[in-house]
């Protein structure tokens, strides 16, 4: 099952979980996961359907903002700020 | 002084031909000859003058603004403002290198409601001459309210601070405020547990810095030159570090599809983050289109110093614990950094990077992005991670030094490698800070003596992370056997010539016999920024791709000449060869030219992961206690570049970041009076270092590959401003005995620090 580092500030949704174990194949899936087991979660990562655009997603050190990239079962989550560089 | 270059043995140096060689740059002869064309350089037929009004107040509500005297005088063709502008979209959008919302570009392009920052443009005009324009553009009635303004980032976070935007609500992953404010968000990382981490450590350090705005500095001030021709299609040539997204947020703030517009990307005289988001080019469409000419929209230097994106001022507490044995145990940061008039900063990376060359296994961070009356900032090489060096830098060398350990040797102890979980979450990849501080360990700087009074030796490191994203890049085979690369990535730092070398090291030919363009974006297939030091990674692995088409290519039409399978061809360092035929690349394709279809090879690539760069310095200093002026006396810089593909472009990377690190340690800042002026907007009062003030910059090339790339490349632009100001400040402290808290050290805030400490 892949891993879900859930960053502290929403972790009053999880009930003080900070990683949650979960079967997902797309980070899509992941966070739609998530929402049925901690309801609101969705609100605060996504803006509609994606992801919000402060913030990207870590998926085994690939860092990505699309809702079909792919998870697999060994995989690490981390929701993390949008960077920008120069 | 020297330039090294250094392969761990735990790495495995493969052998090339091109890569690592230094062939003269392509550009080379243009560039030192003055003949690269600069967007201010361009002059079309009938083409207007542009220049713009900006606002004199650092905040005022506009009430009115009155063109019509301007628009009756003689030679003047159009003015513009915020009303010629459609309605913007609420939208955010992730352009390749960050993120940004349309409503606040298009106000930050021409101000709308409100002036946000002295120098906010409130309207441009066209005019036959640039004269007139300047002339016209005085003639703009423009009735403002002066409202309160507010220029430092902690008077801003203030609860009765003046409100820049009555719409801003904090972003944060917690609960949503139901009050605006002047913080656009907070970021708060955990990991392990603070309270105990911090119990077990005998030796605990927390200090307060501040830091001021500091500008990126490139020599080429902003230009542009827009054709808004009457079938509705528009040209732009200008100066920008991405052309596709110059495009796309033409086509937001006009409101035009991406098919109508087309971006030539002109020589670019430096960017450093700074020319990325637009500024002149919406502006001078407009214009262009109400004329019916083309218009050029030029920046004056204070211009660009007063209406550009410089890099945050920011606020940082930092505390930091260890053992007596020398071993992290906790750490915590408070970073405020301001975003200048409109939120979006660089908090996000300077919240990651604070604490990233360290394995720390309790720590918290919390990060704000505040808004204020000052231009809104931009990227400006490793965006956010120089300042919160600063603060992690010095607190490291302080606990070094109270526990008696070598501050190398503290940091190599505590040094991030491959599976330290960052305070952000994720795990590094094979990385190279260990092999980097090993290097700078056996430096013969490190392990000379420095002697002398008021001398002091620093050390410091620093972590940027490096981008991948979206580039293409085809390559056509000539007749005479030489190959045009044509790649879509603004040249900054020669990075023609580095994917040049890529594709003929791939095709086995020399970097000579490529030639590489930098083409429109009607020209090439989509690629992001030259920024996020992704250039050589991802546009180069696009150009390795192309190669290994063509090669794909050349091997399939040559076995249809040598009448054979293609898998029966072998190639050899660009020798195609068959039992008795053998045929160089160049022999081969003069010979295929005349036998069938050209040759193109293509590649898109998006990579995603991040390249990881670190980067690590020695200073000695010599402290002038009379003026408190500061001498580099010598600089030694390190870096894990993966591989250097041109040894020379990697060390001008590693010079040029550690000379803008020089700057903001000791001279650079933005001056603002209490009105929220800035007082030193020309190169005469904003002190940035010249070759009078730095030595010879010595540079150590680490080569530790990464393995998401077949030559190993790692991004080298960025992360060398990183550690310079922290590392000069660790100097200046064995120079003085002063630990400062307060960059630029120029030399009256050093002189005043001494005079107290002498009681005087």
């Amino acid at each position: 099952m892949a891993t879900i580092f859930i960053p502290a500030p929403l972790q009053d949704l999880t009930g003080g979980l900070a990683e949650v174990e979960l079967e997902a194949v797309s980070l899509g899936e992941v966070i739609a996961r998530l929402e049925a087991r901690f309801p609101g979660i969705k609100d605060r990562l996504c803006d509609d359907d994606q992801l919000s655009p402060a913030l990207q997603a870590s998926i085994n050190h690939v860092m990505t903002r699309q809702m079909r990239a792919e998870v697999g079962p060994d995989s690490e989550v981390h929701f993390l700020p949008a960077i920008g560089g120069g | 002084m020297s330039n090294v270059i250094v392969q761990p043995s735990s790495t495995r140096p493969r052998k090339y031909n091109v890569i690592g060689t230094r062939p003269v740059r392509h550009d080379g002869v243009d560039k030192v000859t003055g003949k690269a064309i600069y967007a201010a350089d361009l002059s079309l037929p009938n083409m207007a003058q542009g220049a713009y009004l900006r606002s004199p107040h650092a905040h005022a509500r506009i009430i009115s603004i009155d063109t019509s005297q301007a628009e009756a005088m003689p030679g003047v063709l159009a003015v513009a403002t915020s009303a010629d502008l459609p309605d913007p979209w609420d939208k955010t959008e992730e352009l390749g290198e960050g993120c940004i919302n349309y409503a606040h570009l298009s106000g930050n392009v021409l101000a709308r409601k409100k002036a946000l920052y002295r120098g906010h443009a409130v309207a441009a005009v066209a005019a036959t001459d640039i004269h007139t324009a300047q002339q016209a553009a005085r003639q703009i009635k423009v009735e403002y309210e002066v409202l309160p303004a507010v220029t430092w980032v902690l008077d801003a976070m203030e609860e009765d601070a003046p409100l820049l935007h009555d719409n801003l609500f904090t972003q944060t992953l917690g609960e949503k405020p139901t009050k605006p404010s002047n913080i656009g968000q907070h970021i708060h990382f955990e990991q392990g547990d603070i309270e105990q981490g911090f119990a077990e450590a005998d030796v605990v350090i927390e200090r307060e810095y501040r830091t001021e705005t500091v500008h990126q500095g490139y020599i080429e001030p902003h230009a542009s030159v827009a054709l808004w021709n009457e079938d509705g299609r528009l040209k732009i040539w200008t100066a920008t570090q991405g052309s596709f997204t110059v495009r796309q947020q033409l086509a937001e703030l006009l409101k035009i599809p991406v098919s109508k517009i087309t971006v030539v990307p002109c020589e670019i005289g430096g960017g450093f983050g700074g020319k990325i988001a637009v500024y002149e080019p919406p502006v001078a469409a407009v214009l262009s289109r109400k004329c019916g000419r083309p218009v050029k929209l030029a920046m004056r230097r204070d211009e660009v110093f007063e209406g550009t994106g410089p890099t945050p001022g920011s606020f940082m507490r930092v505390k930091m614990g260890a053992t007596k044995e020398g071993r992290l145990t906790a750490a915590k940061a408070w970073l405020a950094y301001d975003a200048g008039a409109f939120p979006g900063g660089m908090i996000g990376p300077g919240s990651m990077c604070v604490f990233s060359c360290y394995d720390i296994p309790n720590a918290t961070v919390d990060g704000y992005d505040v808004v204020l009356n000052k231009p809104k900032t931009q990227a400006y090489r490793a965006p956010g991670a120089t300042q919160a060096a600063l603060a992690t830098e010095t607190v490291i060398d302080e606990i070094a030094v109270e526990l008696g350990i070598d501050p190398v040797d503290f940091r190599l102890q505590n040094a991030a490698k491959e599976g330290t979980r960052r305070v952000d979450g994720p795990t590094y990849p094979r990385i190279g800070l260990v092999e980097t501080l090993q290097a700078l360990k056996e430096s013969e700087h490190w392990n000379s003596p420095l002697e002398g009074p008021n001398r002091g030796r620093g050390v410091a490191c620093g972590f940027w992370f490096n981008a991948g994203l979206k580039s293409s890049a085809a390559a056509n085979v000539n007749d005479d056997g030489t190959v045009t690369l044509v790649e879509g990535s603004p040249d900054i730092g020669g990075t023609r010539t580095s994917l040049a070398m890529q594709l003929a090291e791939t095709l086995g030919i020399a970097a000579e016999e490529v030639h590489p363009q930098v083409v429109d974006t009607d020209s090439v297939g989509y690629t992001d920024v030259t920024g996020g030091s992704r250039v050589t990674f991802s546009t180069g692995l696009a150009a390795h791709k192309a190669a290994l088409d063509i090669q794909d290519q050349m091997i399939k039409r040559a076995a249809e000449l040598w009448e054979c399978q293609p898998d029966d061809i072998q190639v050899d360092a660009g020798t195609y060869g068959y039992n008795d035929h053998k045929q160089t690349f160049k022999e081969l394709a003069v010979e295929l030219s005349s036998t069938g279809e050209a040759i193109v090879g293509r590649a898109a690539v998006n990579p995603q992961g991040s390249t990881n760069a670190f980067s690590a310095n020695i200073v000695d200093v010599e402290v002038d206690p009379e003026t408190g002026k500061v001498k580099i006396l010598r600089f030694t810089t390190a870096q894990d570049a993966g591989k250097a593909i041109h040894p020379s472009y990697v060390e001008g990377q590693m010079q040029g970041g550690s000379v803008q690190g020089i700057g903001w340690a000791l001279n650079e800042e933005y001056f603002y009076d209490d009105r929220g002026a800035m007082k030193n907007a020309s190169f005469l009062d904003y002190r940035m270092p010249t070759s009078y003030d730095v030595p010879m910059i010595e540079t150590i090339i680490v080569e530790v590959p990464n393995p998401d790339h077949p030559f190993g490349v790692r991004g080298v632009g960025e992360v060398s401003i990183v550690p310079p100001p922290a590392a000069i400040t660790n100097a200046i402290h064995q120079a003085t005995g002063l630990r400062m808290h307060h960059l630029p050290i120029s030399p009256p805030r050093l002189h005043q620090a001494i005079a107290e400490r002498n009681g005087q």
